[in-house]
């Protein structure tokens, strides 16, 4: 086995005549972050969906720190030590900044069948939570309901839920999406800092971003990963620039 | 706007002042009307853990406050005709003591709960909401043509179950126990919503996927709420039967099941008192519509759609300015 | 237990099935398309019966109270789905329960306003009354024949409306993309009026049909309205093949459960205890039906998987 944190290997998912994913084998060692780039439908959204266990591949394996997981629940990946981010947040809304990262601080303790004590009066939960406003810089708005966050708040705030589990991999479906020049400035300082404590596997379409965090970059055409390589040997891929950057100039 | 806490106490002192009052000037049927609105709060808080934190839409609830009423006919009837229960080899006697009686009505609509929770679940939203409708009626057919006790004409018990240390012949006795245990179910339902269980199912309502991507399971949390909330509404099922000292098929109906969810629109969806509130205007409704009009249906229903195209907060968010949980 | 009584009973519950179908049509076709479950269609049901009640008792003539039952139902449809319905689209389900469970107290009390609470009866014209005498010797009457056949040219009538027509071309795209189909310029108003019309009309003639072998009374919509989800459930939502054949089961299963039933359980039980129990079984065999069908499919033998 290798050192691969996650790994994928020969990952095949069809929806009728159409492969979405076809045949990808990529893996996020420790570390480093891994970019995931490709067009708009190159099967960005089924491949983290398989990894994360919405969608179960056609064959293949997702194997977690060197154990296969491929059977195993959303939930169970997550409490393996696999942390998402969504392309559109997925919070509670009517509730509060802390009540949704201690959502995150409960499910990472596997403790919630608690029907007495109060949740937020727990601090081995709200320790835990506050650590990761901290971290992501949300932490006078803890009392804030959710749905009184900007846009750029509520991306970070899915990457402070993330934080709470103290995951083995993040999968970070386009955490700039929506933000502006400086949002995507300050997501990108936190998520470089994020990889010494968790690899990070980053599907992205802010191309200043990716070249600016991506140890490695994967790029991903109708579902098959065409190139894969350092950011300079993305950048000067032919292939690539025919396939994929070749679009956009 | 009034804050929420002063219409919660407010509701609930005139839950105890309305009942004394009646003593006072000697109108027993005031105080049956009263238990009658405490004991529907009951049943409307443990819908209320299902639906308003939970977001499942149950109209199967009867189910629960049917077997609760049976529970204690079923009891109540072998222990005065001095037979016993006989269920597969297994002798059970009857019992007129109100506490036995409250712990099978937990018991067996928790059992209930569980099994018709574990099917419905596998599905969600309107699918949830035809099946647990489909469940009731089951039931409904079911008490219907089990004839050993009572068929359609249901069970008469000829005198009302005995608490110790009380006489809960005396209403305003048994208006206070029933009173004690709505009190007691609001104090439960408000640890559970705080507590870690309550913050998880609140998430599982708006959120499932994020619930699950931080290694929970929604359905889980779900089956579990829905045990609890039936568990409560089969305990206000057996209060109910007791109150009338009569059980029947109706108390499965599909319309009761209705009226459960009415009067937590009434009152508020999510909210803690909006099922005590909901339940106090639906028994006025019920009494001052029914005393001036046979048809007081039309009216109640032309409330609701006001209620519900107009006022989705119902009675508590008009009153503190505040809309209620999305379900 | 002879085959007579065999084949009788198989009729009976195709008779019972087909007319639960003209239900469910409408109730998935509702769904389907406007997202929107409608718990007043069982009083559209009972519309239907009582305006053929009413038309039939003034007119004496059946052909009349039937289109007065079509009529009527779908101009109720229609009146409610512009002023109530056509609110709760896109809102929460637990909205629309409540308004359509308005709907339903209003409706039922209202026609007990308008015709008392005393059951009225709807009697079988001359034409179609008595038995027929079918292949094989089995008297069968005739006028259960006549509703299974009217069940079935509705529902060959509705699938030639869905795949033949302009309007079922706009209802399947309805189905699938709102936006699309007001794109392409369709008042996607009037289809869901029209829709609603068609389903409201399904049921009254259900309810009109049904009437004659039956009273008609307040109230008598909402049992069927329960198993006509039923129906849907195990046929799938928004599928009228899935109606179709959940239909048929749910007819079969209920009519053939009541009368074999205690017949098995007298196989090994004494009489008395056996219709007892059988019959308490049969009231419960549906259900079951749709229990086993979850546990299998939980969208449903023809639903979308989820």
């Amino acid at each position: 086995m290798s050192d691969a944190i996650l790994q994928t290997r020969n990952l095949k998912k069809r929806f009728g005549a159409l492969a979405a994913t076809d045949d990808v084998s990529i893996d996020l060692r420790a570390g480093e972050i891994h970019a995931i780039i490709g067009p708009n439908g190159a099967g960005k959204s089924t491949l983290i969906a398989q990894i994360c266990g919405g969608l179960a591949p056609d064959s293949g394996t997702v194997h977690l720190m060197g154990r296969d997981v491929t059977q195993d629940s959303t939930a169970d990946r997550a409490r393996a030590g696999l942390a998402r981010t969504f392309q559109i947040s997925a919070l509670a809304m009517e509730d509060t900044v802390l009540e949704n990262v201690v959502l995150g601080a409960l499910g990472a303790s596997g403790r919630p069948w608690q029907f007495w004590t109060r949740a937020l009066s727990d601090r081995s939960l709200t320790a835990i939570a506050e650590a990761a406003l901290e971290r992501v810089g949300l932490i006078d708005q803890r009392h804030m309901r959710c749905a009184a966050l900007s846009h750029g708040q509520r991306r970070q705030l899915e990457v402070a839920v993330a934080l709470t589990l103290s995951p083995k991999a993040f999968v970070m479906d386009e955490p700039m999406a929506g933000l502006g020049a400086e949002g995507s400035h300050q997501m990108t300082a936190l998520l470089d800092q994020l990889r010494a404590e968790a690899p990070i596997l980053l599907v992205e379409h802010d191309m200043d971003a990716v070249f600016a965090l991506a140890d490695r970059i994967s790029v991903l055409v109708y579902g098959k990963v065409i190139a894969s390589g350092s950011v300079d040997e993305i950048r000067s891929s032919s292939t690539v620039r025919v396939a994929y950057l070749g679009e956009e100039a | 706007m009034i804050p929420e806490r002063l219409v919660n106490w407010v509701a609930l002192l005139g839950l105890l002042a309305v009942p004394l009052w009646a003593v006072v000037v000697d109108e027993p049927f005031t105080i049956t009307l009263v238990t009658r609105a405490v004991i529907l709060a009951i049943a409307a808080v443990g819908l209320n853990i299902a639906l308003g934190i939970g977001g499942l839409v149950s109209l199967g609830h009867a189910v629960f406050f049917g077997i609760g009423g049976y529970a204690m006919g079923i009891l109540a009837y072998h222990a005065q005709t001095f037979t016993s229960l006989n269920l597969i080899g297994l002798v059970i006697p009857g019992t007129k003591s109100m506490p036995v009686i409250w712990l099978v009505a937990i018991v067996i609509s928790a059992l209930a709960a569980w099994i018709i929770g574990l099917l419905s679940l596998r599905t969600s939203g309107v699918y949830f909401i035809m099946i647990t409708l489909a469940f009731g009626q089951m039931f409904f057919y079911f008490a219907i043509s089990w004839s050993a006790y009572g068929g359609e004409d249901g069970l008469s018990i000829y005198v009302r179950n005995g608490f110790p240390g009380l006489n809960t012949l005396v209403p305003i006795q048994f208006f206070g126990l029933c009173l004690v245990l709505l009190c007691v179910v609001l104090f439960l339902n408000a640890r559970l919503q705080n507590a870690p269980f309550g913050l998880a199912l609140n998430a599982a309502r708006q959120v499932p996927t994020r619930v699950e991507t931080v290694g929970l399971n929604p359905v889980r949390l779900k089956l579990v709420a829905f045990v609890i909330s039936g568990a409560i509404t089969g305990l206000a099922g057996a209060l109910f039967a007791d109150l009338n000292r009569f059980v029947s098929p109706t108390m499965f109906s599909w319309q009761l099941s209705g009226e459960l969810i009415v009067l937590i629109i009434i009152g508020g969806v999510g909210r803690l008192y909006g099922p005590v509130i909901g339940a106090c205007l639906f028994v006025a409704l019920e009494h001052w519509l029914g005393g001036l009009t046979e048809f007081w249906h039309v009216y109640l229903g032309l409330i609701l759609l006001a209620i519900v195209l107009f006022a989705r907060g119902g009675i508590i968010g008009l009153l503190t300015g505040k809309e209620g949980a999305h379900v | 237990m002879s085959t007579l009584l065999i084949i009788e009973q198989l009729l009976n519950g195709v008779q019972f099935g087909v007319m639960l179908f003209l239900m469910a049509a409408g109730l998935t076709l509702i769904f389907g398309v406007m997202g929107l479950i409608n718990l007043a269609h069982g009083s559209l049901y009972m519309i239907g019966a009582f305006a053929a009640a009413a038309v039939a008792g003034a007119t004496g003539s059946f052909g009349l109270a039937l289109a007065a039952a079509l009529a009527v139902a779908a101009i109720a449809g229609a009146l409610i789905e512009m002023t109530v319905i056509r609110r709760l689209y896109g809102k929460a389900h637990l909205d629309q329960v409540l308004a359509t469970f308005a709907l339903i107290l209003i409706f039922s009390e209202g026609t007990r306003w308008l015709f008392g609470s005393f059951p009225l009866f709807l009697d079988i014209p001359d034409a179609l009354s008595g038995p027929v005498t079918l292949p094989g010797g089995i008297q069968y009457p005739l006028y259960r024949l006549f509703l299974i056949a009217v069940g079935l040219l509705v529902g060959l009538g509705l699938w030639a409306l869905i795949e033949r027509t302009r309007v079922g071309i706009q209802i399947r795209a309805g189905e699938n993309d709102r936006e699309m189909i007001a794109a392409l310029g369709v008042d996607i108003r009037r289809l869901y009026t029209l829709i609603f019309a068609i389903g409201a009309a399904l049921a009254g003639l259900a309810g009109a049909l049904v009437g004659a072998i039956q009273s008609v009374q307040v109230g008598m919509g909402e049992p069927v309205l329960i198993l006509a989800f039923v129906v849907i459930v195990i046929g799938g939502i928004g599928s009228i093949k899935g109606a179709f054949i959940g239909a048929l089961l749910v007819g079969l299963t209920d009519t053939l459960g009541g009368i074999f039933l205690p017949e098995l359980f007298k196989l090994f039980m004494e009489p008395g205890a056996a219709t007892q129990t059988g019959s308490a079984l049969a009231s419960m065999a549906i259900y079951i039906l749709m229990s086993l069908v979850l546990v299998w499919r939980p969208t449903g033998l023809f639903g979308a998987r989820a």
